[in-house]
């Protein structure tokens, strides 16, 4: 109860008319950010941070954060219409939400997303207020064979869960990892695979592989098909929003499921990223339209986007109570907070009770703003469909050139992203999955950072992945997991045979 | 009617003495590290104070190169040769880089501008620990079947050095892990997954104050000088030294800034003389009694003989943990 009263006090300091102000310009300047791929979230609030050293702390942690929420709805607007995630947790949102787009049902995919992403957020909040200061100690309980474990989990869930055929899931999945391992590997200081280029030291940065694979590759094949627009009757109407509400209930498993996924993911800290491929990769299994996902689903928008906002929301929490950032943008928001000179950790929540409260106040707010101000820009978003192609594309290119470039600031990163385009291309020509390569690129070397570390504390021992009830349970998960898919077929099989004979 | 103004201010400096040198695009800070980290919150506090106390007229753009431990940034550096407004934030990394990689940097490349302060480390435990003393955590580590595991940011630099030398001042043999970040490591030793960490005290100061971990020693010669209370009942110049302990290592790192090689002396004066100003603000003595960072301002030769000194001390440190590349 004592939360409660705290809540409603925030409540009223979040309601103040400046700080409404701010929460409306962090949400507008957040969804401009999130369009533009590569600018990103991180980078948005970094940008934004000396803005406001002069404000008073709450204010500015509300303008922050809201620009991260807004971030967090941008980012699904160019992955459905363009097949550009303009942020890494929103990949998974392209597998369907791109199919509807093209079938001309980008406002519903619009309209999906976003509610769901409003829909995880508003979880992540609630999770936060009631049992903070449980879940904190919670997330104490990971060391290295735990992180692992986790990964371990979402690396299984899709390989497991997935329709394609295995042997194509696998071998992209280790390109992805191979990938993953090029630039200065963290427990040895040496680099690998670079072949003494300066370019490559970086590594591949995730974005740029990304807007390469998916947004570049699809400008290819639809050149390939004679330039044909398929989004033309997209239809523009605000009734699109009521109509896409009317079906959600339909997916009410499908949002909890996805809810609880993220909500475990942002708290541990697996991330917006694992939580979202997860969240994808279950409903698919479990969904009974499961044999239509990536065929323009709206299940399959649903399960990913919600996951990943409330992942990308519980992932404040551990921020704010122990001061390690769930994310890249927490990261930032984690700097910020030092410099106004607020200390994050087990105390903040003691010591600055009207900093925590107005800023987990202003979570509900910013995101019930930022539904309606994204909800209102749908049939602006829609029309661009309703461009001829031939309009767009070098538009396109360009918005994925220069969110590669902006990266690293690095014309290199352009020849790469072009590059990539064309590994896209030859990949959905032969019908290879592009997601776990992906995946693997993104989580890979995390992965391989924490069995590392894992060896390195146990001396070698594997018995450090099966030493306490925590690691234990997620492996036999995972396992679970992998071979779950695999074990259906082949029971499926041997029931045909035995029908047949 | 802005005509006669300008012609005016032409005169004015055509006349006058030669005028100093002005940046005159904005100042790009490059810090060797993630937004949020503790280069970062440096560059970002001196572009806070810069902007706030108005310094210069330029803008000021932090631009984070993270890449590669910071080579990525020392790279860039090193190619922006004769351009003045680029400054690079730096660690000991700048010497410790080009030691342990093969890549082609040195600091003499750049031109080096001022050192703003040293940053402390201590040996940290958990708050639930038996350990009171360093010497309780020699005896434990010396007592203990498996190796203890001590944990810092990144590998072959400042927090393994130290790690390395604790093992051999008190002849013990601890486990170093590499972590990304001093808040990681922070983390995991609050968990109770690492036995140590050799932390910076800003990164350690949360967990400490929420009473999660707790320091035992400073690797420095004298205990550092901020008595205010950061706990409860304890200030940063409470924690004694670790020689004071009997386990004699001693080490500090220094944050300074450089500009690229190749720059006027008038442009490298002009750097001097702002972050003079800077270092002399009250906002900047806040910031470093917040981060328990130690004021020790350097500039000119005291600055360049202080890089010779210490880059010999490293070469020494890496040759001895078998470190060196070049």
């Amino acid at each position: 109860m004592e939360n409660f009263q705290a809540l409603m006090q925030g409540f009223e300091l979040a309601l103040s008319m400046h700080n409404i102000l701010y929460m409306i310009l962090g949400v507008l300047l957040g969804i401009v950010v999130g369009v533009l791929p590569g600018l990103g979230g991180p980078n948005g609030v970094a940008i934004l941070l000396p803005l406001t050293f002069g404000m008073d702390p709450t204010s500015a942690i509300i303008l922050l954060s809201s620009i991260y929420w807004g971030a967090l709805f941008g980012g699904a607007i160019t992955s459905i219409l363009f097949n550009i995630p303009g942020e890494a947790w929103s990949v998974a949102t392209t597998f369907d939400g791109y199919p509807m787009a093209q079938q001309g049902r980008a406002g519903e995919a619009l309209t999906a997303a976003f509610s769901a992403s409003f829909i995880g957020a508003i979880c992540g909040v609630l999770l936060i207020t009631l049992v903070a200061p449980l879940v904190a100690s919670f997330a104490l309980r990971f060391g290295p064979a735990e992180f692992f474990a986790v990964y371990l989990l979402t690396f299984c869930s899709f390989i497991g869960m997935g329709r394609e055929n295995r042997g194509k899931i696998g071998i992209s999945l280790c390109i992805g990892f191979l990938l993953a391992a090029v630039g200065m590997d963290s427990i040895s200081g040496d680099m690998r695979m670079t072949w003494g280029s300066g370019e490559l030291m970086r590594g591949f940065d995730f974005l740029v592989v990304v807007i390469g694979l998916f947004g570049v590759s699809e400008i290819l094949m639809t050149v390939e098909e004679g330039l044909e627009f398929k989004g033309k009757n997209a239809r523009i109407q605000m009734t699109v929003v009521l109509k896409t509400w009317a079906q959600m209930p339909r997916h009410f498993v499908t949002l909890v499921r996805s809810c609880a996924v993220g909500m475990w993911m942002g708290v541990t800290p697996g991330g917006a990223i694992a939580a979202s491929f997860m969240g994808y990769g279950l409903a698919r299994r479990f969904s009974r339209n499961g044999r239509n996902f990536g065929k323009g689903e709206m299940e399959g928008v649903l399960a990913p986007e919600t996951a990943a906002h409330a992942a990308g929301t519980s992932a404040l929490l551990p921020m704010l109570s122990l001061g390690i950032p769930g994310s890249a943008t927490a990261a930032v928001l984690l700097g910020g907070l030092m410099i106004w000179g607020l200390q994050p950790g087990p105390l903040l929540f003691v010591e600055q009770k009207d900093f925590v409260w107005g800023l987990i106040a202003s979570m509900y707010l910013g995101n019930l703003a930022g539904l309606i101000i994204v909800l209102l820009t749908v049939p602006l978003f829609a029309a661009i469909m309703r461009v001829p192609f031939g309009m767009v594309a070098p538009l396109i290119l360009m918005v994925c050139a220069i969110g590669a470039y902006t990266i690293a600031n690095s014309i290199f990163d352009i020849w790469l992203m072009l590059g990539f385009g064309i590994v896209g291309y030859v990949f959905k020509k032969l019908d290879y999955p592009l997601a776990p390569m992906v995946l693997a690129l993104v989580l890979g070397d995390r992965a391989e950072e924490a069995f590392r570390m894992a060896m390195l504390g146990s001396g070698g021992d594997v018995g450090v992945f099966a030493a306490n009830g925590l690691v234990s349970t997620l492996i036999v998960l995972a396992l679970t997991l992998l071979l779950w898919g695999p074990i259906s077929d082949l029971l499926a099989k041997m029931r045909g045979k035995m029908a047949t004979e | 009617m802005f005509r006669p103004a300008i012609a005016l201010v032409a005169l004015a400096s055509g006349i006058g003495p030669v005028m100093a040198w002005e940046p005159t695009r904005p100042i790009e800070i490059v810090v060797p590290f993630s937004p949020g980290g503790a280069s970062d919150q440096m560059a970002r506090t001196i572009q806070g104070i810069i902007q706030k106390n108005s310094f210069t007229k330029a803008p000021i753009v932090v631009v984070n190169k993270p890449a590669a431990a910071g080579a990525e940034a020392m790279m860039d550096i090193k190619s922006s040769a004769g351009d003045p407004q680029k400054l690079l934030t730096t660690s000991t990394g700048v010497f410790l880089t080009p030691m342990t990689t093969k890549l082609d940097l040195a600091w003499t490349d750049y031109t080096p501008v001022a050192m703003l302060a040293e940053d402390a480390f201590a040996l940290w435990v958990n708050a639930g620990a038996p350990y009171q003393s360093a010497q309780d955590f020699v005896e434990a580590a010396k007592a203990s079947g498996a190796p203890l595991k001590v944990g810092g940011t990144g590998s072959k630099r400042e927090d393994q050095l130290i790690a390395l030398g604790v093992n051999k001042a008190a002849g013990i043999n601890t486990i170093y892990i590499p972590h990304t970040g001093g808040g990681q490591a922070s983390t995991q030793l609050a968990g109770q997954h690492l036995d140590a960490t050799t932390n910076n005290p800003a990164e350690e100061v949360a967990n400490w104050r929420g009473g999660a971990t707790r320091p035992l020693c400073v690797f420095s010669a004298e205990a550092l000088p901020y008595t205010e209370k950061v706990t409860e009942d304890e200030s940063w110049h409470d924690i004694p030294t670790c020689a004071s302990q009997g386990l004699d290592v001693q080490y500090q790192m220094l944050r300074g800034i450089f500009l690229p090689g190749g720059v006027t002396p008038e442009q490298q004066a002009y750097y001097v003389d702002l972050f003079t100003k800077v270092s002399e603000t009250d906002e900047w003595k806040e910031y470093l009694e917040r981060s328990a960072l130690l004021p020790e301002f350097r500039a000119g030769e005291d600055f360049v003989t202080y890089l010779q000194g210490e880059e010999e001390k490293h070469r020494a440190m890496l040759s001895d943990a078998g470190f060196l590349v070049q």
